[in-house]
């Protein structure tokens, strides 16, 4: 469980330092407002936002762990994350929000929104869906686990979160404070193109090894 | 194709903007007037080092005739960068053009060969007509959602006029932009401040208003646009109507500050029927509501009768007809077109309540003619009209064209065709001697709106300060 639990925060890290899945967001209110109080309070709803995003999937995935059998998640999953991969590779379409001026809730909501329309919590899934099942689901006691291996998800989806939270804090804090948006010229590499890689690879590993 | 790393051409901010190298390439609309002859975009060297600087280095005919084209746009800039939706790993590459008369769109390419862009798509009015409701595109801006492009009139009568919306990857006509449009009606220029999710729109008329040269009796009647109008840019719902008073017809060129934490910006007044003036308004917050302030005014100048198109005659004035104002990138001058007398203003801005007149130039006019002094023998018609600045600030260029039919009541022995450079600093404006591409060098076309390769002025918004 340890190294999936070190995937999970990787993860996490990963979708922290996208500038697209919110902490660029949090440096613009900073900005706008002249106030990195702003910035850092625009964190914990992205962050809401986010968990909530990953917090569904992972908690539908293994409470369905719990009644289905592994394998059959696993392809399932598996197949899901290779098409999602391929729509997000091939599609041009860009995810689309008009507004700026967003209250902490409705940040919150973006940030949801974000992270579902990049298939943030699938990212997730080849991890969820191979690690060891958490109680022994012993036939006929099934469903009395399903609450519980869904916590065991929430859990799993909140670790994944913290990672993101930590990194898209500190990248925040960093270029409002230091580096400057001239970082985002240079340093920005099409993340979008990488996602898109990563959802596929993941979702071959997983049938690979289901 | 997604590039790897951002388009080299966006910044987050205003003041990064300010820093971009300089252009080596500027596409001007061209048009010809009869209809008879494609009109096309022509391609001219900026590059001073360059042995064909200030020349006409390629064209782009169009495939159809009787477009006017008139204002275009890029269909992606600094607003990838937007954090709402930032997609920066798409390309400046693609002008979106459109043709005012025939209500045709028009997606050049120029990236294969940035002086001789290539047709990749036609919108034809039907398109525009059917999913948006819409006729005679007007202003293209690059939105972070999609490319914005405004409308003078309906599909099927007269108006509304509005803002359609394109797909800023198919090019696609999605739909009209507006969700409820209030009272609006009349239609023009739009822009935005974008961080606070607001919009703005002008007014000028509807497509029989304009489209047969100016109605002397709607203008003394004062029944051309005279409002702005304030909207949601996110629920895309009418917020409020600001009227400048009836007698200022025609509010047009819409520039708000480009520093995205301000909350202002200017609109030019063509004319005042109760005496002939032009002026500049500010735009501001006013507690919860917007409100407009005049802040320049510039009066018409006394003229023979004799020497006057017959539409002013009976006025024995030449009106300074401001029809274009641009604001620089780092919102300090703003340059003020008088395509009546033939002037191109500037003023210090940095206090938007009170601009301080720091230059003028003059070229052509109804009256005085003023020559280029590269060529002092050859009497001007036209004015300086469409104005563009440079992202660095230092360079503007002028074009001479308004809109056909106008152009031939005011200049009705010929409006002819120039461009012309000025060079902007801290001591003044000048006119570069070396860039004056006129007459045949636009093949018998008429000249309207320059960009820049990479961006101006007046194409990208900022959501950065």
């Amino acid at each position: 469980m340890t190294l999936s639990l070190l995937a999970l925060a990787a993860l996490g890290a990963f979708h922290g330092i996208n500038p697209a899945m919110g902490w660029l967001f949090a440096v613009a209110r900073g900005l706008q407002e002249r106030s990195r109080r702003a910035l850092l309070l625009s964190l914990p709803p992205i962050a809401a936002g986010h968990l909530a995003s990953v917090g569904v999937v992972a908690a539908l995935v293994t409470a369905t762990r719990s009644v289905v059998a592994t394998r059959w998640v696993a392809i399932g999953g598996g197949a899901l994350l290779v098409g999602f991969g391929l729509w997000r590779a091939l599609s041009r379409r860009h995810f689309r929000w008009a507004g700026m001026r967003l209250s902490l809730p409705e940040l919150a909501g973006w940030s949801f929104l974000m992270s579902s329309a990049h298939g943030a919590g699938l990212m997730l899934l080849p991890v969820l869906a191979t690690a060891p099942v958490p109680a022994a689901g012993h036939d006929g006691h099934a469903v009395a686990h399903v609450g519980g291996d869904a916590l065991a998800g929430l859990v799993a989806a909140g670790l994944h979160t913290l990672a993101m939270f930590v990194v898209a804090g500190v990248v925040a804090v960093v270029v409002y404070q230091v580096a400057g948006l001239r970082i985002l010229r240079t340093a920005w590499f099409n993340l979008d193109r990488l996602w898109a890689g990563v959802l596929i690879t993941a979702g071959l590993l997983t049938i690979a090894t289901a | 194709m997604a590039l790897w790393r951002p388009d080299p051409s966006f910044y987050a901010s205003p003041r990064d903007a300010a820093g971009a190298p300089p252009e080596t390439l500027a596409y001007v609309a061209a048009f010809d007037r009869s209809a008879t002859r494609p009109d096309a975009i022509a391609v001219l060297d900026t590059d001073p080092e360059s042995g064909s600087f200030g020349q006409v280095v390629g064209w782009t005919d169009l495939p159809y005739t009787g477009d006017e084209l008139h204002h275009f746009g890029w269909n992606a800039c600094s607003s990838a960068l937007c954090p709402t939706a930032p997609h920066p790993h798409v390309e400046r590459r693609y002008l979106i053009v459109p043709g005012l008369r025939s209500s045709r769109v028009y997606v050049l390419d120029t990236k294969d060969d940035p002086r001789a862009p290539a047709v990749t798509k036609v919108l034809q009015p039907e398109e525009l007509a059917t999913r948006a409701g819409y006729s005679r595109p007007h202003t293209v801006h690059c939105g972070p959602d999609g490319i914005y492009l405004s409308a003078l009139g309906g599909a099927a009568g007269d108006g509304p006029g509005g803002i359609a919306v394109l797909d800023h990857t198919t090019f696609d006509v999605r739909g009209a932009w507006e969700a409820d449009r209030g009272p609006q009606y009349l239609a023009y220029d739009f822009w935005w401040h974008l961080t606070q999710d607001v919009l703005v729109t002008s007014e000028w008329g509807t497509p029989s208003m304009i489209e047969d040269g100016i109605v002397p009796e709607l203008l003394l009647g004062r029944q051309y646009g005279h409002a702005l109008h304030f909207w949601d840019l996110r629920r895309r719902r009418h917020v409020q109507r600001v009227d400048l008073g009836d007698q200022y017809q025609m509010p047009l060129e819409l520039r708000p500050a480009h520093d995205p934490t301000r909350q202002y910006g200017f609109v030019g007044v063509v004319v005042s029927v109760a005496d002939l003036s032009a002026s500049v308004w500010v735009w501001h917050r006013s507690g919860d509501e917007w409100a407009v302030t005049k802040v320049i005014d510039i009066p018409a100048e006394p003229a023979d009768p004799a020497l006057l198109p017959p539409a002013l005659q009976p006025f024995g004035a030449v009106p300074p007809l401001v029809t274009d104002i641009d604001l620089s990138v780092d919102d300090r001058w703003l340059y003020v077109s008088c395509w009546g007398t033939g002037e191109l203003k500037r003023y210090d801005v940095s206090d938007p309540f009170h601009p301080v007149e720091a230059g003028s130039v003059h070229l052509g006019g109804i009256v005085r003619r003023t020559p280029h002094p590269s060529f002092p023998d050859e009497r001007l018609a036209g004015g300086p009209q469409m104005v563009e600045v440079s992202r660095d600030g230092r360079r503007v260029y002028v074009t001479n064209s308004l809109y056909g039919a106008w152009d031939d009541q005011f200049y009705p022995d010929g409006v002819g065709a120039w461009q012309a450079l000025l060079h902007s600093s801290g001591d003044g404006l000048t006119l570069d001697d070396r860039y004056f591409p006129h007459g045949d060098d636009f093949r018998g076309l008429r000249v309207h709106q320059t960009r820049l390769q990479g961006g101006d002025a007046s194409s990208d918004s900022y959501c950065f300060p």
